[in-house]
Order: C-alpha cells, then sequence, then structure tokens
C-alpha cells in the first residue's frame, strides 16, 4: 500500500469541462484486473451511493434502530415543555384547557351537548383521540423537513423519524386518556367489559396515524409549503369529525344526502374516536357507531399503515437532498 | 492491490436553482402546489463537471480549491445525498458527511445528542455509555462549565461543529467525510481532531477532508484532489497537489 501510495505521480488533468473518458475497448480486459470502473465496484463489493434498499433489508435496518426510535420519542416528549415553568405538566393541562375551551364554545354557546347524554365525556374522547390524529398528521408533515440537519448528518431509516413522532404522540395519549379514565370513575361511569375494546382501538388508531405520519413525511420534504397548508385542511378534517358534536344526532335531524352521511360516518377519525367512546362511555351505545365499524378500523389502519410505510420506503434515498 | 471504498466515475452534478420568491401564504403555497411547472426562473448550476477517481482503504484524502469549485457539492454526492446527474458514484458500507452548518436537534442537550446521535448511528446504549465520556471530553464542550446539559441551540458554532465531530467520530466508519470541520475549533481541538483522523485511518477506513487550511490539509492528508471549478485539476501526493494549487492562488 505504501509502494502504491509514494510511486503514483500526479495526474494533471486539463481544464476542459468534458474530460474524454477513457476508451473502453482499447484497455485490457485482464480476468484479474477488472476494467471499468463498474466491475472494479462489483469485483469488491461496493454498491451505487444513496441506492434505496430493499424492502426487507430496510425493514431490518429499522428493527435495528429501534432503541433510537424509542429514545429520540422520550427525548422529544422532555423538549416539548423544556423552556416552560410548569415544564412536564403542560402534557396534561394543554388538552384539558382545550376541553374547557370547547366545552364552553360547542357545549354551553352552541348548545351541541343538546340531546348528547354524558357530554363531557363525550366531548374528552374526542378530543384526546382527535389530537394524536391531528398532531401525527402535523407533526409527521415536519419530521423530515425539519430535521435536515440530522438526516444530512447521520446514516439510518428515515422511517425512524416520523414513526417516532407518533411513538411519542401516542405516549401522550396514553397520558390524557389515563387521565380520562380517572374522570370517568369520578363522573360515576363503572368500568364494564366494554373497557377493554379501548386497546385494540388504541392500537388500530397507532397504526393508521403511522401510516399518515409516513405519508406526510415524504409529501412535507418535497413540498415544505405544505407544512403551511396543514392548519386549515387539519380544521376542515376536525369539524368533520364530530369531535364536539354527535354525527349521528345530526344525521338523524337533517336531510343530508346519502353520499354524504356515508362519507362523514365512514371517515377514519370518526371511526376511531366513536369507537373509544364505545368502549369507555355506557350511555354511547353500538346503535351510535356505523354499520361494519370494526372492518371500518381495521381497513383504515391496515391501508394507512401498510399503504403509508411503502410509499415512505419508495423515496427513502432522496430525503435530505436538494 | 488495496481495497477501494468509493470509486466515482465520470460524475456530473447540475443544481436546478428555482430564482423566483419562496415566501407567501397559504394560496401562494397551494398556487404552488397546483401548477407544479417550474417557474420560468429556473437556471441550472453545473457545479461538478466529469470527476473520476478511486479511493482506496486506508488513504485520508484532502479536497482543495477555490470557493465555489464543488467540493461539498463532491462530498454530498460520494455520500449519496445529492443526486448524481450523470456518472455514478460506488461506495463501501455508507459514507458519514461531517458539516459545520447543521446541529444535530437544537432542542436537545448536548448529552441527548449524544446518545440519540450514537443511537442514530447503530451503537448500542452499553457502547455509548461506554464511550460516552470520551465523546464529551474528546469535544471539549465541557471545558468552560456544564455546557453538555444545556440545549444545543445555546451553543456556539464551533461547540456545535465540534460535539457532532466528536459524535460521528466515535464510530468507526468506512468512509468518514469532513467538510470543514476542523478548521471550526480551536488550536488544541484541532490537534486532538488530526490524531483522531489518523486513528479512524489506521482503522482501515477511508477520510475525506475539506478545508480552507492548506496546512492542515498538508499535515492530516497523504493524497490531495483539486477541484476547480467543478473540474479535477489534480490528484495525487498531498504535498505535490498542495505546492501546485498554492502556485496557482498566488497567480490568481
Ligand atoms: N443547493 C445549491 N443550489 C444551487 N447551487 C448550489 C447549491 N450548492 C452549491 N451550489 C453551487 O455549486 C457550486 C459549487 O458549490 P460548493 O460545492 O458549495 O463549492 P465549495 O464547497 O467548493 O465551496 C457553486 O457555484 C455554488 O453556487
Ligand atoms: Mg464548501
Amino acid at each position: 500500500m505504501e509502494d502504491r501510495r509514494k510511486g503514483r505521480r500526479p495526474v494533471t488533468v486539463p481544464t476542459a469541462p468534458a474530460r474524454p473518458r477513457p476508451p473502453g475497448p482499447g484497455r485490457p480486459k485482464g480476468a484479474t484486473a477488472p476494467s471499468s470502473p463498474a466491475a472494479l465496484a462489483a469485483a469488491h463489493g461496493l454498491i451505487v451511493s444513496g441506492a434505496r434498499p430493499s424492502l426487507t433489508r430496510y425493514i431490518a435496518a429499522l428493527w435495528g434502530r429501534r432503541h433510537f426510535v424509542t429514545a429520540y420519542a422520550t427525548a422529544r416528549m422532555h423538549a416539548t415543555y423544556s423552556t416552560a415553568r410548569l415544564g412536564q405538566l403542560w402534557h396534561l393541562a394543554t388538552p384539558l384547557l382545550n376541553a374547557a375551551v370547547y366545552y364552553f364554545i360547542f357545549g354551553v354557546v352552541m348548545n351541541a351537548s343538546h340531546n348528547v347524554p354524558d357530554y363531557v365525556p363525550f366531548l374528552l374522547t374526542g378530543i384526546f383521540v382527535w389530537d394524536f390524529i391531528g398532531s401525527s398528521v402535523n407533526a409527521g408533515t415536519r419530521a423530515i423537513h425539519g430535521n435536515l440537519g440530522l438526516v444530512r448528518a447521520l446514516h439510518f431509516p428515515r422511517a425512524s423519524l416520523p414513526l417516532s413522532t407518533v411513538i411519542q404522540l401516542f405516549q401522550q395519549l396514553l397520558v390524557t386518556m389515563g387521565t380520562l379514565v380517572v374522570l370517568l370513575l369520578a363522573l360515576g361511569q363503572t368500568p364494564g367489559p366494554s373497557w377493554l375494546l379501548a386497546f385494540p382501538t388504541l392500537l388500530l388508531t397507532a397504526v393508521f396515524c403511522a401510516g399518515c405520519a409516513l405519508v406526510m413525511a415524504r409529501i412535507g420534504s418535497k413540498s415544505p409549503d405544505v407544512s403551511q397548508l396543514m392548519p386549515f385542511v387539519l380544521r376542515t378534517w376536525m369539524y368533520s369529525s364530530g369531535v364536539m358534536w354527535s354525527i349521528d344526532k345530526v344525521l338523524k335531524r337533517d336531510d343530508l344526502p346519502h353520499w354524504v352521511a356515508l362519507a362523514l360516518k365512514a371517515n377514519p377519525a370518526a371511526v376511531y374516536i366513536d369507537l373509544m367512546r364505545f368502549s369507555l362511555i355506557d350511555s354511547f351505545t353500538a346503535r351510535s357507531l356505523p354499520h361494519h365499524v370494526w372492518p371500518l378500523a381495521i381497513g383504515w389502519a391496515l391501508l394507512a399503515g401498510v399503504g403509508g410505510f411503502l410509499y415512505f420506503w419508495k423515496a427513502e434515498e432522496e430525503y435530505g437532498r436538494g | 492491490m488495496a481495497d477501494p471504498t468509493v470509486i466515482a466515475d465520470d460524475v456530473h452534478v447540475v443544481y436546478k436553482v428555482h430564482a423566483g420568491g419562496r415566501k407567501g401564504g397559504a394560496t401562494a403555497a397551494l398556487g404552488r402546489l397546483l401548477s407544479r411547472r417550474p417557474g420560468p426562473g429556473v437556471r441550472e448550476v453545473h457545479a461538478v463537471r466529469g470527476v473520476s477517481f478511486t479511493a482506496y482503504r486506508g488513504e485520508a484524502i484532502g479536497l482543495i480549491g477555490t470557493n465555489g469549485s464543488g467540493k461539498s457539492t463532491l462530498l454530498k454526492a460520494i455520500a449519496g445525498l445529492q443526486p448524481v446527474t450523470r456518472g455514478r458514484v460506488y461506495s463501501q458500507g455508507r459514507p458519514s458527511l461531517l458539516g459545520v452548518n447543521a446541529a444535530l436537534m437544537n432542542d436537545l442537550s448536548g448529552e441527548r445528542n449524544v446518545i440519540l446521535g450514537g443511537l442514530a448511528m447503530g451503537m448500542s446504549r452499553g457502547q455509548i455509555r461506554e464511550r460516552y465520556q470520551g465523546i464529551v471530553d474528546f469535544s471539549g464542550i465541557n471545558e468552560k462549565g456544564d455546557f453538555v446539559s444545556l440545549p444545543m441551540r445555546t451553543y456556539s458554532s464551533g461547540m456545535g461543529a465540534r460535539l457532532r465531530f466528536s459524535i460521528a467520530a466515535a464510530k468507526d466508519h468506512d468512509v468518514l467525510m469532513i467538510d470543514e470541520a476542523l478548521a471550526t475549533g480551536d488550536a488544541a481541538f484541532q490537534r486532538r481532531s488530526q490524531e483522531r483522523v489518523e486513528e479512524l485511518r489506521e482503522r482501515a477506513g477511508t477520510v475525506f477532508l475539506v478545508s480552507h487550511g492548506i496546512a492542515t490539509v498538508r499535515a492530516t492528508c497523504d493524497r490531495a484532489i483539486w477541484l476547480e471549478s467543478g473540474v479535477l485539476r489534480m490528484d495525487g501526493p498531498a504535498a505535490e497537489v498542495c505546492d501546485a494549487y498554492e502556485a496557482f492562488t498566488r497567480r490568481a
């Protein structure tokens, strides 16, 4: 090696913009010394820089970084309110303050609570689950674009970033749902077997959110302008998901076109919110749920989860460029 | 024959620059999204023009050239972070690129960044615990008080760059590329970094180094590549290429 380095003469190349390629056929093609760069690369196991790994290798690499994914989620959770005096208490205070505002505007002023029994738990469940879905979409949009420093500095499967964002939000959801359960007990609801349905509901919601975050992460990395539009999209989505009003009651009263009713009831956010209400609130019965609610919930989760993962992976080699 | 770690085969990189304004509200954003055509102000910058070379295991290669000659662009192309317009780059493993500009995660403390950076590079928690003190000591950010527990946004750009270098250098890379990171530290940090580059190279990796300081290249590298206006002017032993480059800059 030393000989090679010392013995090499400096090569001075003329400054012409397009340097002529070395003639291929004129060079000796020995079996031991590969002649073209491609052959030399193949002989030593070099791969094209920045090529996308296969799906199975990608999943394996992601699994290998699972500690990074969870550590990043926890770190972000701690960093969120690190500048606030009350610190981690805001993870609880923020959603509760939100709920108080919505209760005042929708429950008291606009009287959406009319005909909705147990309006407070109804509203809280809606807000907490929606917060998770909406924040996942919103944070997913910035998961890659907001972390370009990290993406450009180190190599790791990029899906780690949106996924750990969703895990962080999921941890937050667990905190707020825990509070909700305490509140429900204080309000006199009796825990029944239906409360166990909260677990599969949480799981399906999380898979759905992870898929959405992956899709939005890719879109947001290509067109950062999208994050300017997200507040409008999310507000529209929230108001049509029955977070603070009952879709069921509105559909009974009004003569809405059939497709609108169908769209309102099949909306994944509404499906997950209503399933959570069904499992926790006694007065929210199966009659208020859309037909085929479990197939719908599973279908949305699989569509978003699998589709979102594939969609994100397809552009793996492009994140951080440009 | 030694193992090649990076093969650049006639690499061209062309930037497409959108010269139009990119500010505006939601409606302007919507307009841009809907009309997906590139505006009238798209210009092309041919930053790297047909560069070919082969880097071998155990080499420390300095990239030199005047400002805007395409050094950073070439490193990004080798790292796979910038698509090549023509040609190919082959590499061993995943080349890691260290730049001075971006910090890792600004809102998190230096301590968390060390742990997260290590985990992101695929180190285990045990390995990180083992090397944690070494990384912090090496970066020297704790020399003037307990800075490692403060968020990285409170660091000076030199401190951020030093911590990033220390984190990335804690792992053995097949190919490590350093873009002017060494120039930011003080003299003591520069000396430590040179020793670390030497170590990395001895552990059978390849190190690329972009530096404004020709002295750094002379001291750290055994081979140098000189780029001028995106064209490879000269490739050879560091001393000879640096001499030629210095003669060139004196004339200009
Ligand atoms: N992101 C970019 N978009 C458009 N042009 C760029 C971009 N980055 C660099 N360039 C142009 O490419 C050329 C090479 O830049 P660079 O690789 O940064 O040079 P160096 O690192 O040698 O100073 C310059 O003309 C620069 O203006
Ligand atoms: Mg540069």
